[in-house]
């Protein structure tokens, strides 16, 4: 969805055989999506192999999108990944950390390791703090949100708009009936969007399809 | 009495040490024993090409989360990032001032 409430077309990674359960993947934004990419997509692999389907459409603004980043809403998400749960016939959701953001409220489904919004915001704004000071400039961060709330931002490369901005200083996982959350410690090891370089790790990889594919034979039909 | 505080404190940098040198192996993806080589001088923002803002960003907020620290903005400086020592004394100092 576009931020008047028009539709925008994104690329999707789909793993469809027309099965029965039906995975929506809300996933991790910015320089974490980059990061955990991979450990995304593989977790799809498996879980095909597990014979679950699964969908992971591009966030507008991100990746290939058309759509202007500077534009994006949190409001305009969270339609987007309704409308795709509707498309792809979603029956559950697995959302990536800020991704727990996106989540359609009325799919069942996990948060892995879920982010809120103002964490996300600041280890973005810190980033950008830090490579300033590096080149020899003095940006506060209470400065640039004043800026980032009135005029927008641009943090890691990614520009925020205004409206972005201030919907994720408040902005909280979606949480409802039939979410659980899955903690990095049920994983294993650190969590791969804490890597200074995207990598994979394999253990990760089958720790969370298992975690996933568990519940859902418990609770198939 | 003087000397339990000593002990503690010394047993509380090795526990600090081995906490700040996992988390440096998890962010840039070392196994152990490759960071448990970091000595006072080993350096870190600026010398690693691969330690860049967003992922000193990401390492200061995981040191916040696991060492149960708020870090503000005024106290990062380069002085800080620059060296694992640097790194280590400011972790100190802020677990100090808890």
């Amino acid at each position: 969805m576009g931020p008047e409430g028009t539709t925008t077309e994104e690329l999707l990674v789909a793993f469809d055989r027309g099965r029965t359960r039906r995975l929506l993947v809300c996933p991790a934004w910015f320089d974490e999506a980059n990061k955990l990419r991979r450990f995304t997509v593989e977790v799809m692999r498996r879980l095909d192999n597990a014979g679950i389907d699964s969908f992971l459409p591009d966030l507008p603004g991100c990746n290939d999108s058309l759509a202007p980043a500077a534009l994006q809403t949190l409001p305009g998400w969270r339609a987007g990944m309704e409308a795709a749960a509707h498309k792809f016939g979603a029956t559950n959701v697995l959302a990536i950390r800020a991704g727990a953001l996106l989540v359609p409220a009325h799919l069942p489904g996990w948060h892995y390791a879920a982010q809120s919004g103002p964490k996300l915001l600041r280890g973005m704004i810190r980033a950008r703090t830090i490579a300033a000071r590096e080149a020899g400039l003095e940006e506060q961060a209470d400065t640039l949100m004043a800026l980032g709330r009135s005029e927008g931002l641009v943090l890691g490369g990614w520009q925020l708009g205004a409206a972005m901005i201030r919907d994720l200083e408040t902005a909280e996982p979606v949480r409802a009936q039939g979410h659980s959350d899955i903690a990095q410690s049920q994983v294993g090891g650190p969590g791969m969007w804490l890597r200074a370089e995207p990598d994979e790790d394999a253990k990760q990889v089958d720790a969370l399809t298992a975690i996933i594919s568990d519940d859902l034979s418990g609770t198939s039909a | 009495m003087n000397t339990i505080p000593t002990i503690q404190n010394e047993a509380g940098a090795t526990v600090l040490d081995s906490e700040l040198k996992g988390l440096i192996a998890d962010v840039l993806g070392l196994d152990p024993a490759q960071a448990a080589t970091f000595g006072p001088d080993s350096g870190l923002f600026g010398h690693l090409p691969e330690l860049d803002s967003m992922a000193v960003a990401g390492l200061l907020t995981e040191m916040e989360d696991r060492l149960g620290i708020v870090i503000e903005d005024d106290d990062v400086s380069g002085e800080m990032l620059e060296t694992y020592g640097g790194l280590f004394a400011f972790a100190k100092a802020k677990l100090a001032d808890r």
